[in-house]
């Protein structure tokens, strides 16, 4: 059996540097671009894609970030500490849709994914259809120093996995778990504690949320119940200071949904697809 | 249910290993109960206190109910890991966290142990 997906490379400018992105694709239809986790990469969308449900309306791209999974970090990377910023993390997804011509996609992003849904609805509504923010709110509360991600004494991808592994689920099946966990042990050095420098080392998005117009960029907030991180109340309490903006808990769910749990996430999804491809 | 740790994971092969590296002595308090956990390359012996002056690498330490419902089958949100407890001060870990976080997964897992004996089942 051959998989329907397909990966490419495409070489882009962000931030005035050259960089190599590779990028998976499946299906035709109304563009959606995924965007992964911290510390992880586009292979965390590998169900989506593989849907038959979702690829007969939709084109689904899922990249991986830059520095993550088989994208090439930029030259001189050797000497630099990766940061990501939203303003690169906004200007990454906009390249993107832009190179691939796309025309005004749905944009579904996952925790720092999520984070950024929320800081393209209010800067770039204009450029989607519609968004979707799984595991997403305005304000977390941290909960571990992320110096433990990255020195010499403590194994990098052993240490990133063991942080998150309690994200997951319980009700997870085991395959998908451990599938998730492994995703985060391959990271490259330093990645995961460098996506969260946006989340952490930025203000929050508290005072300017109430700024997101939805009229202009239907916006949909998904969490799963057993998410500590992005908690349930975390998102909705960002749903609740959004007009228009919908919030769902997701039962049964952690904060890896697509990649812990397809089935459970399926169920969730559809319905919300459909009906930003009913409206869009 | 700490004590029977040792028997519910030395017989595991996939943990030793991953325990393999590790040999460090830890207190876990259960409310005013005090285990201190030996682990010697991947196995393990628990041992209930009280102790005097005895040395231990870190301390984690949450009140009875707290262990109770981590061990429920499924755990409740928020009692499901040992982060989600101390990220709401229901747990705490304290002393030299390197041991502790150079050997994370095998921590989490072991003190989770007691949850394959089939506790209360958890909400949600």
């Amino acid at each position: 059996m051959i998989e329907p997906i397909i990966g490419r490379y495409l070489h882009l400018t962000i931030g005035g540097e050259a960089h190599r992105l590779y990028f998976e694709e499946a299906g035709a239809g109304v563009p959606l671009v995924c965007i992964h986790t911290a510390g992880a990469d586009a292979r965390q969308w590998r169900h989506l894609l593989n849907d038959g449900a979702v690829t007969n309306r939709f084109r689904v791209i899922a990249p991986d970030l830059p520095w993550h999974g088989k994208s090439t970090p930029p030259p001189g990377w050797q000497d630099r500490e990766y940061a990501l910023s939203s303003d690169g993390f906004m200007e990454t997804v906009l390249a993107l849709a832009d190179a691939l011509d796309l025309d005004r996609p749905v944009f579904m992003g996952c925790s720092i994914g999520g984070r950024i849904a929320l800081h393209l609805a209010l800067e770039h509504p204009h450029r989607f259809r519609a968004i979707v923010g799984l595991e997403a709110a305005a304000r977390q509360r941290p909960w571990y120093d992320t110096d433990w991600l990255d020195r010499p004494d403590v194994h990098g991808g052993e240490v990133c996995a063991a942080l998150i592994s309690g994200l997951v689920a319980p009700q997870a099946p085991d395959e998908y778990r451990h599938e998730t966990l492994w995703q985060y042990k391959t990271s490259g050095p330093g990645v995961f504690k460098g996506d969260l420098h946006f989340y952490r080392k930025e203000p929050d998005l508290s005072a300017r949320i109430g700024n997101i117009d939805t009229s202009a960029c239907p916006l949909y907030l998904l969490t799963g119940s057993h998410d500590f991180s992005c908690t349930p109340e975390d998102s909705s309490e960002t749903a609740a200071a959004i007009p228009g903006a919908r919030f769902r808990k997701m039962h049964g769910l952690g904060h890896f949904p697509m990649s812990e749990n397809p089935a459970r996430f399926r169920e969730e999804i559809l319905p919300v697809l459909e009906e930003i491809a009913d409206h869009g | 249910m700490l004590e029977r740790i040792p028997e519910l994971l030395n017989a595991d092969e996939g943990f030793v290993r991953r325990g393999r590296f590790m040999s460090a002595r830890f207190l876990v308090e259960v409310g005013d109960k005090a285990y201190s956990v030996a682990v010697e390359q991947g196995r393990v012996s628990v041992e209930e206190g009280p102790f005097l002056l005895r040395s231990h690498a870190f301390t984690i330490s949450a009140d009875a109910g707290d262990w109770e419902r981590h061990w429920a089958d499924p755990p409740p949100p928020g009692w499901q890991d040992l982060f989600a407890m101390t990220k709401d001060n229901r747990a705490r870990v304290e002393g030299d966290l390197l041991p502790f976080m150079q050997n994370l997964q095998y921590v989490k897992d072991l003190l989770a142990a007691p949850r394959r004996l089939g506790g209360r089942a958890g909400r949600d």
